[in-house]
């Protein structure tokens, strides 16, 4: 893991030794390097946090579910609640399995590792607005992936696939736009998990005489659960707060919850409503935690 | 013939993830002529001389970028300055609350932190940072924040206690025991950890709209021009949004794994 570069102490100075006090002092320490960040965290994770679920239940009538109510009667909110989990509930399995299988395909990779690590990591670096721009260009009218249906002769000209006329295209698009960017970070997390397993296991299990379906099923999984929950509930929050990538490709034909909290923010500048939007994400996000937690916890006899 | 098929979809997948940027690339650099040309060339023949001086010289975008740059910068000195030593004391002393504390980091992942620029905005424009490159980064480390914490003490618990202790009894203070002997030796690790507070920040679009209006961040920027920039604007700015990315992650490729093999547990 970390670069073991044996750097041995060569020349130590010598001073006096530290006298008393020094184990009081020590006690106090830990706490002295933990505070700023704490007081960080108060200050911008925390209170912003009870801000923000403050502002949704007031309203200028007082405290109550009024800014709940205006979005309830929102035009585009049962098409953002419809569509968010849509892409959360296809997208999210869809990256797990990709990334089980490419951390899978690495393991028998002979020359080329290395590159190929880098290749398949380099999404991870990318926003999802950079990913929407990607697919834009290549999903436009006059873009590639219609440049090369035209000169396979599957459609005559120039044509739009990203309309509100169009909605299962559409999301589609989305779709690809959100698996291309968004395995990385899973498959990096399971390449991590993968290290982690001792390949005398499998071996093992060869021995016995095990397929390479049932080693995978029987052995590699089940010592990948930690990764496994990780990478979900990872990839699950971040799905949930996605949106540049949706504005990108789909404008305002493919609301989700995420970018109606930015427009009832920044354009109707109603920022009550925009906080409801908010405490409706942060609450699925938590409910979907939960869901992991549970679903994934280890069996009686298995490691933490 | 199996070995064919494995590397085939090696080759694949490899294509899958490169040859959408290039595309990009194309579209960015090509200018208007490639962007609404029909069919579209799928080499780079019509990128001219004119066309890559058009794109440096698309209005807003150079201004965006310095803001990102400074907010991401930001966002890294905080994250490690707030993040490391914490790292450290997780690593190397045993102190009650040590266990909330470390749980405490994890829960904040479970929420969309972004989401929290929103009750912000009022209490920037209160203090006065308000569209400032101090006040995206602050929210920016929030997010990174965790991440430091955690990967910095993994970082540390490598780092033999023993060496630290020989220091001690040879004389050294505390800090200066860290800084002769630890701080060497963590270092590519820590500047790696940086290296991702600066991309987490980098690619942060929600909190960076909310919090600016004026001085936007080149997310922020592109996504308020999203609607009404001629295209090859947008995708010139997406070129440029994912160059330092795709550099960043190959300067930390041999980091990437242990830290998030150390973030995942």
């Amino acid at each position: 893991m970390v670069s073991q570069t044996a750097a041995a102490p060569s020349e130590t100075p010598l001073r006096e030794a530290g006298g008393g006090g020094v184990s009081r002092r020590t006690a106090l320490r830990p706490y002295i390097l933990i505070a700023p960040s704490l007081v960080f965290l108060l200050l911008l994770f925390f209170i912003p946090l009870v801000q923000t679920i403050a502002l949704a239940f007031r309203t200028s009538a007082g405290t109550g579910f009024g800014n709940f109510g205006k979005v309830w009667n929102d035009l585009d909110f049962f098409d953002a609640v419809k569509d968010t989990f849509a892409l959360v509930v296809v997208a999210v399995p869809v990256q797990l399995a990709l990334a089980l299988g490419m951390s899978m395909m690495l393991r028998h990779v002979r020359r080329g590792r290395d590159l190929i690590l880098w290749i398949w990591s380099i999404p991870l670096g990318i926003s999802d607005l950079a990913a929407g721009l990607v697919w834009l260009a290549i999903l436009t009218d006059k873009g590639y992936l219609n440049t090369a249906l035209f000169q396979l002769g599957v459609i005559p000209g120039p044509q739009s696939w990203l309309t509100y006329e169009t909605p299962v295209v559409l999301f589609c698009a989305i779709l690809t736009a959100e698996l291309w960017r968004a395995t990385a970070i899973v498959f990096v997390i399971l390449v991590a998990g993968v290290q982690l397993v001792p390949k005398e296991f499998e071996e093992a299990a060869s021995v016995f005489g095990a397929t390479a379906w049932q080693r995978f099923r029987r052995v590699t999984l089940p010592l990948l659960r930690p990764s496994i929950q990780t990478a979900l509930i990872l990839r699950t929050v971040l799905a949930f707060e996605t949106f540049a990538v949706v504005l990108a490709i789909g404008g305002t034909n493919f609301p989700v919850l995420i970018s109606q909290a930015f427009i009832w923010q920044n354009q109707n500048q109603d920022y009550g409503t925009a906080a409801a939007y908010a405490v409706i994400v942060m609450v699925v996000s938590l409910a979907a935690t939960a869901v992991y937690l549970v679903a994934l916890r280890p069996r009686a006899g298995e490691p933490a | 013939m199996k070995r064919a098929v494995f590397g085939a979809g090696i080759v694949l997948l490899c294509a899958w993830t490169i040859v959408p940027i290039y595309l990009l690339a194309l579209g960015a650099l090509g200018g208007s002529d490639v962007v609404y040309a029909w069919p579209k060339p799928f080499l780079p023949l019509g990128s001219s001389a004119h066309s890559f001086a058009s794109f440096l010289a698309i209005e807003g975008i150079w201004p965006a970028m310095l803001r990102s740059m400074e907010v991401a910068a930001l966002c890294m000195i905080f994250s490690i300055a707030l993040g490391a030593p914490a790292g450290y004391a997780l690593a190397r002393f045993a102190f009650r609350g040590a266990n909330t504390y470390r749980l405490l980091i994890l829960v904040t992942r479970a929420f969309p932190v972004g989401i929290l620029a929103l009750p912000l905005a009022v209490t920037y424009v209160r203090l006065g940072i308000y569209d400032t490159a101090l006040g995206v980064a602050l929210i920016h480390t929030a997010l990174a924040l965790p991440f430091a914490v955690l990967v910095t003490s993994s970082l540390f618990l490598g780092i033999p206690r023993e060496l630290e202790e020989a220091a001690w009894v040879f004389g050294c203070s505390g800090i200066a025991a860290f800084r002769r002997i630890v701080l060497p030796l963590a270092l590519p690790g820590v500047a790696a950890t940086a290296i991702f507070a600066f991309v987490i920040s980098w690619n942060e679009v929600f909190a960076a709209s909310v919090l600016t209006v004026r001085h936007k961040t080149l997310t922020a920027f592109l996504l308020s021009v999203l609607s009404e920039s001629p295209l090859q604007a947008q995708l010139a700015g997406g070129l440029l949004l994912i160059l330092p990315s795709v550099i960043f992650i190959f300067a930390v490729r041999r980091y990437l794994f242990a830290m998030w093999g150390i973030a995942s547990r």
